[in-house]
């Protein structure tokens, strides 16, 4: 239990470092805009094709249910409204989390062992500035532009899946996928993505970053920035959930 | 304070424990600009720490740390930052920045730390890379690199900034005889064109009798010999006539 709350003090100081490092010069754009590219272009394909996937199997899943009571109609928008307020901001989320939480953690630690963030101090140049700070920029920035690319995804792999079977046109597909749909539906659960995206940066940072056990903790760091990020982001979830239903009670399915 | 101080680099009884091990008790050593001094000793010496102490990654327990002036010991944050300015750090693994080619490891610390122009900062790349021999290799990346090749660049590195004191860490670690001596020619030319203080923690008595003014010997963190390499061939300690005597 000690260690748990050491834990959880000594990320929440690394946050607040990063948030404080936010604003002191120089801002590391250039690091920044290649992290944007190596975690959220390079994201894409797994977040594309599993929110296609997804979309395919929702819509087989749902259409089984409501054929039963003739309301067929209503699997564009149940898929619409399951896609922008849960599925795509936390499966994008946990993606992120499997693919960018281990990269970071790797990485960082990797750098460590190698004397590399060492030979960085030595330069006279801010490690923790250098390479903690654009990494947790990029996710924060590059996950709610995933959760887009998932949503739109799912919503693609719905449509063929039911053109497949029921032969629905495209445009009454999208007329009925975002018919009562309210902004809020999509705005705010999109936007608790960047949370996530804090959590996932900070955290597999901070494994990386504060790792001291040679080659080994390498992957150490890799599974313990999955690990962690993924339980929090679930975590994070539910809180943000609730405080979206306080602030948009219209969003409210 | 600093102005009283003649000598490039002062250790004044510097110690330094990690948990219940003690690693360094109180040495003490000082090298005049442009001598350079190499630290001998068996492995857990001390040694490495010594280097990482004077260039300020680690803090010592006790006692304090002139680089060039500055009490490197006392100094944190935006002051030790400038201070290092001064100092070039050339690591055992080289430690080059694996994302970045040759080129661009080179040009970061002069891009971040000068206000030059990028043909300037060219020029000056292009130049370290040319007098450490890897002219042709500036795209490479670091995985595509030879272990000597590597040292170089990494040597080449350390002098962008030209730095008044360079600290080495075991420059022909992992290095055949004659790469290790290509590296020593290195360090002997930095020695002769820049008058640069160097202090290099080597096991390589033959590069270090090359390179080295005066020997300072290591043993269970304590200094325990510092002297010319001949001097020390008669010194009363087996340790330390076992560890200067070449073969």
């Amino acid at each position: 239990m000690k260690s748990f709350l050491q834990f959880i003090g000594n990320v929440t100081l690394f946050g607040i470092r990063v948030i404080a490092n936010l604003w002191r010069r120089p801002f590391e754009l250039g690091e920044t805009w290649s992290q944007l590219g190596e975690m959220g272009v390079r994201s894409l394909p797994l977040v594309s094709s599993s929110g296609l996937a997804l979309g395919v199997v929702m819509t087989l899943h749902t259409r089984s249910t409501l054929v039963a009571f003739g309301a067929t109609a209503l699997i564009p928008r149940v898929q619409s409204l399951s896609f922008f307020v849960e599925i795509g901001p936390l499966v994008a989320a946990l993606l992120v989390a499997g693919r960018v939480g281990a990269g970071i953690g790797a990485v960082i630690a990797n750098l460590r062992v190698t004397e590399q963030i060492d030979a960085i101090e030595v330069l006279s140049v801010d490690s923790f500035k250098f390479l903690v700070v654009p990494r947790v920029v990029a996710c924060v920035i590059a996950l709610p532009l995933l959760t887009v690319f998932m949503d739109a995804c799912g919503l693609v792999g719905g449509f063929l899946s039911e053109s497949a079977v029921s032969h629905l046109p495209l445009q009454l597909f999208i007329e009925r996928a975002f018919k009562g749909v309210e902004w809020s539906n999509f705005v705010a659960p999109t936007l608790k993505t960047a949370v996530f995206g804090f959590i996932i940066g900070t955290v597999s940072s901070y494994y990386g970053y504060t790792m001291n056990e040679g080659t080994q903790g390498v992957g150490k760091a890799a599974t313990n920035s999955v690990v962690t990020c993924s339980l929090l982001v679930i975590l994070a979830d539910v809180i943000l959930v609730k405080i979206i239903f306080l602030l948009f009670p219209g969003s409210a399915i | 304070m600093t102005e009283s101080i003649p000598a490039a680099v002062v250790l004044d009884g510097v110690s330094k424990s990690f948990g219940s091990k003690q690693v360094l008790s109180e040495v003490s050593f000082s090298v005049p600009r442009g001598e350079a001094v190499c630290v001998l000793g068996r492995s857990g010496t001390g040694k490495s720490v010594t280097l990482r102490l004077m260039i300020g990654l680690i803090k010592p327990d006790a006692g304090d740390i002139f680089i060039s002036g500055n009490h490197i010991s006392r100094l944190e944050g935006k002051e030790l930052s400038q201070a290092r300015c001064k100092i070039g750090f050339l690591f055992q693994s080289a430690a080059l920045f694996d994302s970045y080619t040759l080129h661009d490891n080179l040009a970061l610390p002069l891009r971040r730390l000068t206000s030059k122009s990028n043909s300037e900062i060219e020029e000056i790349v292009n130049r370290a890379l040319k007098q450490v021999g890897l002219a042709g290799d500036k795209h490479k990346l670091p995985g595509a690199l030879s272990g000597g090749m590597r040292k170089r660049a990494g040597l080449a590195r350390a002098l962008v900034l030209e730095p008044d004191v360079l600290l080495v860490d075991e420059p022909s670690s992992g290095l055949d005889r004659i790469t290790a001596s290509e590296i020593d020619d290195l360090l002997l030319e930095q020695k002769a064109l820049r008058q640069t203080t160097m202090v290099i923690v080597t096991h390589d008595v033959h590069g270090a009798r090359r390179v080295g003014d005066r020997f300072a010997v290591l043993d269970k963190g304590r200094l325990i010999a510092l002297g010319k390499p001949q001097e020390l061939e008669d010194h009363e300690s087996e340790t330390v006539r076992k560890l200067v005597m070449e073969n």
